[in-house]
């Protein structure tokens, strides 16, 4: 008996302790923390949001809120939520590590990206080329990347998110174009990976191989990064080139249901997710160069995102499961892109 | 058993010796069972495939072949530098004493980038033996090169205290007895440091085995030629394919398991050849 009375409050004190703040969080208290566990490139998105979204929900609810940020790469981000780590929310890199959640640990409902407007996506992005000041090898369209004498710089797309989205543009702008079929698909996606003389293990690596070891003559990135790439860090030394049909890039977001529900968050980790889509989140998605999902916030930086022929995932590989399935997984097609080249 | 009982210092070894068991099976053999029980989801057959699929075979031979190569190249110089720091004072000796530190203590990812930069085609080093028809970065060598870069700690600090150990009174007695500078490295000072220098090599080839920080930066990690064990352990968990990221881990801690214990052998006998010799 007297056991039994002791050990929850003993629970109670550590969890109190391991989450100062968050124990007792509910819509009601005057003090909210949340933590978002998103992927390495919007850092400096989020750190705008967050103080964005507490001035807005302090005006609208009286309470303050917290916001605590985690970045890592998408997938090791992912296995950390699925392994205990307590996200209120995630915006991930791509919907198959969201996935996961629902697969791996039951943390939000196999049908979480419906629950927000546009496939869960407040902000996109499209792959596009980084070449040298001058283009000096004239890369145009992703059919001069395949050309003998041009080195590409991607990361790898077993170890990268970001990396398998550029792999899918390709792939997809060889089925689309006329007379393509999977063969000829896979014969250009082999030709160009024959052009790639490293494979970093993430996107920031490969952004570094091309920029300060100065390898490569195109750097294949997401538009985001590129921005970054030619106005912040290598103004001048950069241009960027976007190919005629890419990707639509649609980086997730979604609340962790299991995590909020024990937290007593969830008003504030959706109205969180929310704001993403409200004009001031659509501003500073722009702002730290993604494209904006609403029609007036997007038509107003119209001049800063050329218009590209973009499709989708679903589109064109009818979902991120069976992509990941046909061509990430062991024995897909890109270990067949390697494995005949073995010495 | 007859030895410990004159020798023991601490009382009850039986107590001692229980906890050390109980320390060793709550840090090291319960996290490893847990290795080996999330492999047992897999068939034989599942494992077999996994553990013997091209990329993984060159990723054991690279491994293996780079760690090796890193602890040789470290013996011979760490016992340089070892026998430097021992034998001579110099102005800046605690530089360099600090130096041969810096590998332990720096992350090692900033050590990859910080070799990447210098021997990239681009680089300090690189430029140079990039004209010499050599490339490092991006290469197995490259590999080699950072595998080198934080074994070296290991092999000087496990045979410096054993160098200050040995008076310079016996190099000089071997002198006067007529020996060759030569005859009295090989067959007075090596015999002595040599079972140190197999620890030093043993801790510098195991840790190597292990690093992932700094060779996924210079290495390049393309399939079948420059991808070391551990990335494709992280390759498989990027897949969520937990099983399968255990599974070459088991290989792979099957196999240091064996070579760390076939070492410790040698060890031993070395070092005991050195007790039976005469003056010792």
């Amino acid at each position: 008996m007297e056991v039994r009375s002791w050990v929850p409050v003993l629970l109670l004190s550590l969890a109190a302790c391991s989450k100062p703040g968050g124990g007792d969080a509910s819509a009601n208290s005057s003090a909210v923390t949340l933590l978002n566990v998103s992927y390495d490139p919007t850092r400096e998105l989020f750190s705008d949001v967050n103080a964005a979204f507490s001035k807005h929900w302090e005006a609208k609810r009286g309470q303050k809120v917290t916001i605590k940020q985690s970045h890592g790469g998408s997938g090791k981000q992912a296995r950390a939520v699925i392994d205990g780590l307590d996200a209120d929310v995630v915006t991930l890199a791509l919907a198959y590590d969201v996935d996961m959640l629902h697969d791996k640990a039951q943390l939000i409902p196999a049908d979480w990206h419906t629950r927000l407007p546009d496939n869960s996506a407040p902000y996109t992005s499209t792959i596009v080329f980084v070449v040298r000041k001058g283009n000096p090898k004239g890369i145009k369209d992703w059919e001069d990347l395949v050309k003998e004498g041009v080195t590409v710089i991607t990361p790898n797309p077993k170890t990268s998110g970001g990396a398998r989205w550029n792999y899918l543009a390709a792939w997809g702008y060889a089925l689309r174009k006329p007379g393509g079929s999977e063969a000829t698909a896979q014969a250009f996606v082999e030709q160009l990976f024959r052009n790639v003389p490293v494979l970093d293990s993430g996107a920031r690596g490969s952004t570094t191989t091309f920029a300060e070891r100065g390898l490569g003559d195109v750097l294949i990135a997401w538009e985001n990064e590129a921005f970054l790439l030619t106005q912040e860090v290598g103004k001048d030394r950069f241009e960027i080139v976007v190919p005629s049909v890419s990707i639509l890039a649609e980086p997730p977001v979604t609340v962790v249901d299991k995590n909020v529900d024990k937290r007593g968050t969830r008003a504030a980790a959706e109205a969180y997710l929310q704001f993403l889509y409200s004009d001031e989140g659509q501003e500073l998605a722009a702002k730290h160069h993604y494209r904006p999902r609403s029609q007036a916030v997007a038509a107003k930086h119209a001049s800063r995102f050329p218009s590209v022929s973009l499709f989708t995932i679903t589109d064109v590989f009818g979902g991120w499961k069976k992509a990941q399935a046909a061509h990430f997984d062991e024995g897909g097609v890109f270990d067949r892109i390697y494995v005949p080249r073995a010495r | 058993m007859a030895v410990s009982s004159r020798r023991r210092v601490l009382p009850g070894f039986r107590l001692s010796l229980g906890f050390a068991w109980f320390y060793l099976g709550l840090i090291v053999l319960l996290p490893l069972s847990g290795l080996f029980l999330r492999t047992f989801t897999l068939t034989w057959a599942q494992f077999w495939e996994t553990v013997t699929a091209p990329r993984a075979l060159a990723a054991y031979q690279l491994t293996f072949g780079a760690s090796f190569a890193a602890a040789l190249v470290n013996v011979v110089f760490g016992l340089l530098v070892a026998w430097v720091l021992v034998r001579y004072r110099f102005p800046g000796r605690d530089l360099v004493e600090a130096l041969v530190d810096l590998p332990f203590a720096l992350p090692t990812a900033v050590a990859g980038l910080t070799l990447t930069t210098l021997f990239s085609a681009n680089g300090w080093y690189g430029r140079y033996l990039e004209a010499l028809g050599l490339e490092v970065a991006y290469t197995s060598v490259g590999v080699a090169v950072a595998l080198t870069f934080i074994g070296l700690p290991f092999v000087v600090r496990t045979v410096q205290p054993v160098l200050e150990d040995i008076d310079a009174d016996v190099e000089e007695a071997a002198a006067t007895l007529g020996a060759t500078p030569w005859q009295t490295f090989t067959r007075v000072l090596f015999p002595s440091i040599l079972p140190a220098l197999l620890s030093g090599f043993t801790l510098a080839f195991a840790r190597a085995l292990g690093e992932y920080g700094s060779v996924v930066f210079i290495s390049g990690n393309m399939p079948l030629r420059t991808e070391i064990v551990p990335l494709l352990i992280i390759t498989r968990l990027e897949q969520y394919d937990y099983a399968g990221a255990t599974a070459i881990a088991v290989v792979m801690l099957a196999a240091s398991f064996s070579l760390l214990l076939a070492v410790n052998l040698l060890h031993r006998w070395s070092h005991r050849r050195l007790e039976a010799r005469p003056g010792h």
